[in-house]
């Protein structure tokens, strides 16, 4: 039994007029209805968010694949022309990029991080709502291009002066900088709220090294993007400079340096790329010991090295950069680093396996889909340490071998991660099973289809297939390779179609009754199972205290006297427990507007910056407006923001 | 950084209460040793360290890169700026005479301090203008150059921080008067103070190395 003061849906109906509180308006403190999720700024809510956006954007990047592969499917394809297939493949790797890994591993982590280490929210719920907004209207903004003028054509990395006004007239390019810098707002505000969450927020007696190591893991890529996203700001900044207002920083006529551009996007976009994969490490780190039945092998060594990984990330950028002519000795120290940070990296692969070995195994869908990134990733590691080698790289730069490589370690990688962990953590989000029969399907699909689609680039891409070509000739023996990838492509598409509909089936989206989940179904070893699935918008009703690494594990657990582990308690009664010594008081931040109208500003005064001056004043005024509004309005609702405003005398008691 | 929230920290009005522990682990002090509000602003200020980094960088890449137009050793004033850049300077001890009087909860001596730091900040910022104005009319624009186009970005976006602060540290003067600060007002202008600070050591820096050392 827990008392939670203001228990909304509980008091009286009685309308009294409110007071206007410090804002101009009452807050929208509804619990029902698209007003509790619009203006929310609970972590769970969010993270659901995060992941249904996040989804939603991969569908859109997957589509912009399959077209990509219908047209490479024969020599001289006819599907799409040049500039249609640049488009393509530009906003393919951006969506995927910032739009779909980024974003649901920031799901994972606002939904998981407070709930792991026993906090009720983030440390700044607001900023945490913005940061979503933010995301979404950036990709929305980005969206708009084909609309106003064509999808940005230069690719991923935006490579100036290519991507400057003379090669990439239409306003794509400008569609593109302007939406990547929104969304890097969210990731930085996000990484600077999660790292204070978990450096100051973690439920009693957890030591740092007491951390679920996803929650680890997350910590490592939040103090990546806090220092890389402010490099690509300024590399865009620049870009938007020159191609908006007449600035040279890219102009080769004016004695411009085409390495500028390179060397800021990739100071970005190496540590990218474990921002991209470290949530999934994670994962997999959570995953694996559960269904293997035994702690994580070396949690110091897998921590230290995602540390490590962390660190040399920086050191490694100029390997994007061998064919650009930096010169030898420079090659040969950016080799040497690449070679080194391949160390960290497989020291995490033999944890993982030690993990497994000698392990009770249970396969499922999670499981399997960790095992599949131990063996995908490293498939995509190994080639990745041929790049190391410089020569053998200048020979493989833009050809279908690069391809390859990236798409292993960020598909087989990153995504077969993000996928162990819907499987993993649906029961805990939404107190519901998926099939694990669907699943299995579902994961072999996905194994099968990432072989077929990306396996045979490693043969066109050392035969010399470049990258980012519409087609190629017949002749020179790429059309069956290419065949086979574009039907493994599809069978990825098959996959992805197997889990929503997992994701509808047993939903009861379907109008089936949905089979609810066990609270324990896993025999979990980490915190946030010690609440009930789904959590309650304050997660814990007492935050247990912790004494060990794996805490529900050890409460579960003890070692009788021959030295076995016994189970002493189940998950229930440990939730019982902790109902039983509820917290009296718990006060839980109000929702809010302004995270999401500050948000909605910003693609306003992004479109002003294209298209007129006006429309930027607009939406630098309700800019202005909303941090006003935010930097005013305290943290929890006034009494007269609520309906039926009730005396501190009035607490209900809310039996749970 | 105006978000000054603590989220799960009881607000405090009834004493008789029975809060469980993690209300008092989610202090004002967490488990770092500082509290919420000011451990973002540092991993804030930490962020924007490499913002200039990046700024200043493109800046020294294109600093000799003169095609047309004047070059930087024509337009520099030196004794001007570096009566600006003082004064900027000044402003820093400004703003530690308002943190200490705001700790004091010394309302009116915080306020006057504010206002002055706020007044020293818009004095750089409007030598900052003038000077521009004055580049301008000797021939350098924002496009004339490579060295127009990073000396305007950089100094630029310094500038756009001082401002930013100017609109800060007026708003909290503005919001004690009406009484309108969430949270603990001397940590609000604790923070302020620690952007201020911030900004003026980012100008030593480019005080050094855009005016001081010839190209």
């Amino acid at each position: 039994m827990a008392i939670i003061e203001r228990p909304r849906e509980l008091a009286p109906a009685s309308f009294v007029s409110p007071k206007q509180a410090a804002g101009s308006f009452h807050r929208p403190v509804q619990t029902k209805g698209w007003k509790s999720w619009f203006f929310t700024i609970d972590h769970k809510k969010l993270g659901i968010m995060y992941g249904v956006a996040a989804m939603f954007f991969f569908l859109v990047g997957g589509t912009e694949a399959l077209l990509i592969r219908i047209q490479l499917a024969q020599p001289n394809g006819k599907f799409v022309n040049a500039q249609l297939y640049n488009e393509l493949f530009t906003t393919h790797g951006t969506t995927m990029v910032f739009l779909f890994v980024m974003p649901m591993a920031a799901a994972f982590a606002n939904y998981f991080v407070p709930l792991q280490i026993g906090a009720r929210d983030v440390a700044f719920p607001r900023m945490n709502a913005f940061g979503f907004w933010c995301f979404l209207s950036g990709g929305i903004f980005l969206y708009l291009s084909p609309l106003l003028g064509g999808l940005p054509d230069g690719g991923w990395f935006a490579y100036a002066p290519n991507t400057g006004p003379i090669f990439s007239p239409s306003h794509g390019m400008d569609f593109w900088a302007l939406a990547l810098q929104i969304t890097g707002i969210a990731s930085l505000t996000g990484s600077i709220n999660l790292i204070v969450t978990i450096l100051n927020m973690r439920a009693p007696g957890m030591k740092m090294m007491m951390m679920p190591v996803f929650t680890w893991m997350i910590l490592v890529v939040q103090f990546l993007l806090v220092f890389a996203i402010p490099v690509i700001t300024v590399a865009l900044f620049l870009l938007t400079f020159q191609r908006r207002f007449g600035a040279t920083f890219f102009d080769v006529k004016a004695g411009a340096d085409p390495l500028l551009w390179q060397h800021l996007f990739w100071l970005f976009g190496h540590p990218e790329v474990y921002i991209l994969i470290l949530p999934s490490f994670g994962i997999v780190s959570e995953v694996l010991p559960v269904f293997a039945k035994k702690p994580l092998f070396g949690y110091k060594f897998v921590v230290f090295s995602g540390a490590a990984i962390g660190f040399m990330g920086w050191g490694v950028w100029a390997h994007h950069m061998f064919a650009s002519g930096l010169g030898p000795i420079s090659v040969m120290v950016f080799s040497l680093t690449t070679m080194f940070i391949a160390v960290p990296t497989g020291v995490k692969i033999i944890n993982w396996v030690g993990t497994l070995w000698g392990g009770t195994l249970r396969f499922t869908t999670a499981m399997m889909f960790a095992i599949g990134l131990i063996v995908e990733f490293t498939i995509g590691g190994l080639s990745g340490v041929t790049h190391a080698v410089s020569p053998s790289d200048t020979q493989q730069t833009d050809t279908y071998y690069i391809i390859a490589h990236f798409h292993y370690v960020l598909f087989g990688g990153a995504v077969f991660g993000l996928f162990a962990g819907f499987y993993y953590w649906w029961p805990k989000v939404f107190g519901r099973m998926l099939d694990e029969k669907l699943g299995k399907i579902n994961f072999w699909l996905m194994v099968i289809g990432t072989n077929f689609t990306f396996g045979p680039m490693h043969i066109v891409g050392l035969q010399g297939q470049p990258r980012r070509m519409y087609t190629y000739k017949a002749g020179y023996g790429f059309g069956p390779w290419n065949l086979v990838e574009t039907i493994g492509s599809f069978i990825i598409a098959l996959a992805v179609g197997t889990f929503l509909w997992n994701v509808v089936k047993t939903n009861g989206i379907t109008g089936k009754k949905p089979r609810t989940a066990p609270l324990d179904p896993w025999d979990a070893r980490t915190y946030e199972w010690m609440t009930t699935s789904p959590p309650k918008e304050h997660n814990f009703d007492s935050i247990p205290v912790v004494s060990h690494l794996d805490e529900f594990f050890h409460r579960k657990y003890a070692e009788d006297a021959n030295g076995n582990m016994v189970k002493v308690a189940t998950g229930e009664e440990i939730l019982a427990d902790q109902i039983a010594h509820a917290d009296k008081h718990i006060h839980m931040p109000s929702p809010s507007y302004w995270p999401l109208v500050l948000a909605v500003s910003l693609p306003i005064i992004a479109l002003g910056v294209i298209f007129s001056t006006y429309l930027a004043v607009v939406g630098g005024a309700i800019c202005v407006m909303a941090a006003y509004g935010w930097a005013i309005e305290p943290s929890t609702a006034d009494e007269s923001d609520f309906e039926n405003p009730a005396g501190p005398s009035t607490e209900v008691t809310v039996h749970v | 950084m105006s978000d000054v929230l603590d989220t799960v920290t009881d607000s405090g009005h009834d004493a008789h209460a029975d809060h469980g522990h993690a209300d008092v682990e989610h202090g004002a002090h967490g488990s770092s040793g500082l509290s919420n509000n000011k451990l973002a602003m540092w991993l804030f200020l930490g962020s924007d360290c490499l913002l200039f980094g990046g700024l200043i960088s493109t800046y020294m890449l294109y600093r000799g890169r003169v095609q047309r137009g004047p070059n930087p050793n024509e337009l520099y004033n030196i004794p001007f700026t570096s009566v600006s850049s003082f004064v900027l300077l000044m402003s820093s001890l400004t703003m530690v005479l308002a943190v200490t009087a705001a700790g004091r909860n010394d309302d009116r001596r915080m306020r006057i301090w504010l206002c002055t730091t706020a007044f020293l900040g818009s004095l750089f910022v409007g030598a900052q203008v003038f000077e521009f104005r004055s580049f301008y009319l000797k021939g350098l624009g924002f496009t004339t150059n490579l060295f127009g186009s990073s000396f305007f970005t950089l100094t630029g976006f310094h500038g756009v921080h001082v401002t930013l602060g100017v609109i800060m540290l007026l708003s909290i003067v503005g919001m004690t008067l009406r009484g309108k600060i969430p949270g603990r007002k001397a940590e609000v202008v604790e923070l302020i103070g620690l952007y201020w600070h911030f900004v003026d050591i980012v100008w030593i820096v480019i005080f050094t190395l855009v005016y001081l050392i010839p190209s």
